[in-house]
């Protein structure tokens, strides 16, 4: 075989493995969607799930994993950013910096199980906090810290230097550089990045079944004080996510239209990690024109 | 410089807004909700009934809260002998637990599970005898052609290690013996499922997963059925417990004396695809030891 | 004099500045790594527990094949604890799933960053980012309702096994292997394209021959990132794999992983006793194998560095 058909051959065989992941991808979404969507309604997205009857929702367990994700970013973004500025920024090669990275190399390929289980132990039992959200948040959180560390670290060091030596030229301090010249510019995939850990820290199952816990108390959807127990907004109520109902129902569902409503939930789930790398990129380029005015 | 510090303005502003609202949000919370509320946690398998009991319970007794959280039996005894919950739930008698003190637990039992052996429906058999459903476990009998099925190769499937489930079968049906190392599932709709597609697979369920995608067993002549329990003549069951620490006290004697009520073990107990602890005609002891009522 | 002296000497308000940032950024800093610490910390004592408080010796526990801690052999009169059917189950998924993954990994990879570049910008890419969004539980479920029956009508037996694990981690890392191989490709500087084309190489002896070898190192970081992900994934891995406990003798006969077995058990067994402590050994070893994993990325990327 000479070179020149042993370059067809390649690209045909590189073109078909490019088209199978894309078919996987595709038949796997399609698989889902199909068997989900016709079960989707506004009553199931709404209505709180039955545990033994036909015909509950997913309504309170949207609920949860949105509040459980808005929790959990608030608590691990400011700790990411300030951890990756200074990894990027202020950061001398040292042992110390190199024990801190595999450490969070560590952290971010750690067992969601692990997380979970530290969580349980820590704070259910040891801090008394019980399954509840804010414990769940907390799990979120140790699980989110590092994939946002890194993708934020990323993102700034995509900067280049040129605009920082710019900043120095003009006077200004390292921090007001960072401040006022690379974070701006990096904004857009700065964006990109949390909405993209979003998606994963939705879909995450494993490290809230110990902590949030795998019950969903009815919520009074009127009553918007945080530190009432039935208010959507308190942090000391269990609440189940959708991704631990779709793990639960899976397995100790006793409900007659399980199956419907596990396919119609892991459509969901679906759907809004979709929305959330969609908009990512649309943010992200959106947010990239607004700010560099370009 | 300017602009710095009208950030840290606007965010020192924001802050406070924050806890304004967080302050006053505290001084009008729900006064009649702080009691401290009634959490159960512990087994899965009961966690429907106790949280569908406490939706009730709420209604009827404003004021109460009622949490439940599953975490699964373990859980749920350790919990309760640390006294870090008001109720601990559990499928299994305290002292069949390793490692829990059960001298200060006082146990309370509110419902009745059925386990019955599922199989592949074409394996060809309807009927085992208690001794042929050791042998089959304990991995004496390996064919259905040894107890008069089709010549298949039997597969076991087992509950993990440690539930409920599995602990009441290993005891009611096999006498205590321990079952051969087999596959293992966590959960009963996956074990339905398992054995409804696996050709010769064996395994068993609570009543409550009865259906018609597989073969139901009848256990020494005798079918599985809510009247058999309660008579006495189906021998695989257990008692669904709740643990307290030391005798029930206010708000939680009243909640499980509402479990034990007639009204909601009429209403919701046999819904759930349990046995009401009402219609029992025997008891039972730890050891098997059976009392007629 | 001395108060221009005075001026220049007194820290300026944009050093104060940047100490202010500088340590704020730090102190978030230390605290992940207080965390990391404190994990580690807490599952190794834990974990420890089953050899100095239950005096189960360590290569019982890494060796011994027979897993059933809540009951007592009779031969040697001690739980059975040894957790090696679960590593072998945990090491099997890992490599085979990394093994059908990485040649589809590199395709991918090189069809986005040498073939078709628009192509692999305007599909490939958020192909890839989506199945990286998918949650491990929805896997699992595809994995129940799909890998398993087909391979149960074609190998017989209840379709639960290694395999069907494998193959549902294989597209789970999938992903996470193809854009780190991207990255890799595309940090390969131009020039290197450029000099192999222009002595006449072909396209695919330039990507073979050239980019590839220039990525090694990356590639390989890819793949090892993936494995610690399939060797750390519980749910998916728990839903396909059968979970019973026994060394494995084939591929479509149920086993069981650590992570699986993990997740299992910590529900059903009580703090402080021996059934419990040795669920804390297994997450021991899944820390100490993460732990490797990383090590092992570190130093293929040390070797690896383009000078």
């Amino acid at each position: 075989m000479n070179a020149k058909t042993a370059d067809k051959v390649a690209t045909g065989v590189i073109y078909t493995i490019a088209a199978s992941v894309a078919l996987v991808l595709i038949a796997m979404l399609a698989f889902i969607l199909v068997r989900g969507l016709p079960h989707l309604s506004w009553h199931f997205l709404t209505a709180p799930a039955r545990s033994f009857e036909a015909g509950g929702g997913i309504g309170i367990q949207l609920f949860n994993s949105f509040y459980l994700l808005i929790l959990a970013m608030l608590i691990s973004f400011p700790i990411a950013l300030g951890a990756a500025i200074y990894l990027n920024e202020y950061a001398k090669p040292s042992l110390f910096i190199n024990i801190v990275r595999t450490a969070i190399e560590v952290m971010s390929s750690l067992p969601s199980v692990v997380v979970g289980l530290f969580g349980f132990l820590i704070f259910v039992v040891k801090f008394h906090l019980g399954f509840s959200i804010l414990s769940g948040a907390i799990a979120l959180t140790i699980f989110n810290l590092p994939i946002l560390t890194r993708s934020i670290e990323t993102s700034l060091s995509q900067i280049p230097n040129l605009q920082r030596e710019a900043g120095a030229a003009l006077g200004l301090s390292r921090f007001e550089t960072v401040i006022h010249i690379i974070l701006p510019a990096s904004v857009p995939s700065i964006v990109t990045g949390v909405v993209i850990s979003a998606g994963r820290v939705f879909g995450e199952a494993a490290a809230l079944i110990y902590t949030a816990g795998q019950s969903a108390p009815a919520l009074n959807f009127a009553d918007w004080n945080p530190f009432n127990m039935a208010s959507p907004l308190s942090p000391f109520r269990p609440a189940e996510t959708l991704a631990v109902h779709i793990w639960k129902i899976n397995s100790e569902g006793i409900m007659p239209d399980l199956s419907a409503v596990s396919a119609g939930a892991s459509a969901v789930l679906i759907i809004v990690v979709l929305l959330f790398n969609f908009s990512a990129r649309r943010l992200g380029t959106l947010l990239y024109k607004k700010l560099t005015n370009s | 410089m300017q602009r710095s510090h009208r950030g840290a303005v606007i965010t020192v502003l924001v802050l406070a807004f924050i806890t304004g609202i967080l302050v006053f949000a505290y001084q009008t919370r729900d006064k009649n909700g702080s009691n401290a509320p009634i959490t159960a946690v512990g087994s899965t398998a009961l966690q429907p009934l106790v949280e569908a009991a406490g939706e009730d319970f709420q209604k009827s007794h404003p004021g109460i809260s009622v949490t439940v959280q599953g975490g699964g039996s373990g859980t749920g005894l350790s919990q309760i002998s640390q006294g870090a919950v008001s109720l601990g739930n559990s499928d299994l008698y305290a002292e069949e637990k390793k490692g829990i003190k059960s001298q200060d637990l006082v146990d309370h039992r509110v419902a009745v599970v059925g386990i019955m052996p599922i199989v592949n429906k074409q394996v060809g058999v309807n009927n085992l005898t208690l001794s042929q459903l050791t042998d089959i476990f304990t991995g004496k009998v390996t064919n259905w052609k040894q107890v008069g099925g089709a010549d298949q190769k039997i597969v076991l499937v087992n509950r993990a290690a440690g539930s409920g489930t599995r602990a009441a079968f290993e005891k009611w049906a096999m006498g205590g013996a321990t079952s051969k190392e087999a596959q293992e599932q966590d959960s009963s709709g996956m074990v339905k499922s398992i054995v409804q597609n696996t050709p010769g697979a064996i395994s068993y369920v609570a009543f409550a997963y009865q259906s018609n995608d597989v073969a139901t067993l009848n256990v020494n002549g005798v079918a599985p059925t809510n009247e058999n329990v309660e008579n006495g003549s189906y021998p695989i069951w257990s008692y669904e417990h709740i643990y307290t620490k030391g005798q029930a006290t206010g708000d939680t004697k009243k909640f499980l004396a509402y479990m034990n009520s007639t009204s909601f073990q009429k209403k919701y107990v046999e819904k759930l695809g349990y046995i009401s602890v009402h219609k029992m005609q025997i008891d039972r002891d730890r050891n098997g030891l059976i009392t007629r009522k | 004099m001395d108060l221009i002296t005075e001026k220049i000497k007194k820290t300026s308000l944009s050093t104060k500045q940047d100490r202010f940032g500088k340590f704020i950024s730090i102190s978030a800093l230390i605290l992940i790594s207080a965390i990391v610490v404190l994990i580690f910390a807490f599952v190794i004592t834990r974990g420890i527990a089953t050899f100095t408080t239950n005096k189960v010796s360590v290569t019982d526990f890494l060796f011994g094949t027979n897993w059933n801690p809540s009951v007592v052999d009779k031969k040697t009169g001690l739980p059975g604890v040894g957790a090696l059917p679960l590593i072998v189950g945990s090491m099997a998924v890992t490599f085979l799933a990394a093994i059908i993954a990485t040649p589809f990994a590199i395709g991918t990879a090189v069809f986005m960053t040498e073939i078709s570049k628009k192509r692999g910008a305007k599909i490939m890419q958020p192909v890839i980012e989506l199945l990286v969004g998918i949650p491990s539980v929805v896997y699992g479920v595809i994995g129940l309702t799909v890998v398993v029956p087909v391979i149960r009508s074609i190998f017989g037996g209840t379709g639960l096994g290694i395999l069907s694990g494998t193959i549902v981690l294989f597209v789970m890392i999938l992903p996470t292997i193809t854009s780190m191989t991207v990255d890799t490709l595309k940090g390969v500087p131009r020039h290197y394209r450029e000099s192999a084309l222009a002595i006449g190489a072909t396209r695919w002896q330039m990507i073979y021959k050239v980019v590839l070898r220039a990525a090694i190192p990356g590639i390989l970081t890819a793949i090892v990132f993936g494995m610690a992900r399939a060797f750390g994934e519980a749910l998916a891995v728990q839903m396909v794999i059968g979970n019973a406990a026994n060394m494995p003798n084939s591929l479509v006969s149920p086993a069981a992983t650590l992570t699986s077995v993990l997740t299992m058990g910590i529900g059903n067994t009580v703090m402080g006793s021996l059934q419990n402590n040795v669920l804390w050994s297994l997450a021991m070893i899944l820390l100490l194998m993460s732990l490797i994993f990383n090590v092992l990325i570190r130093m293929i990327g040390r070797k690896g560095e383009m000078k």
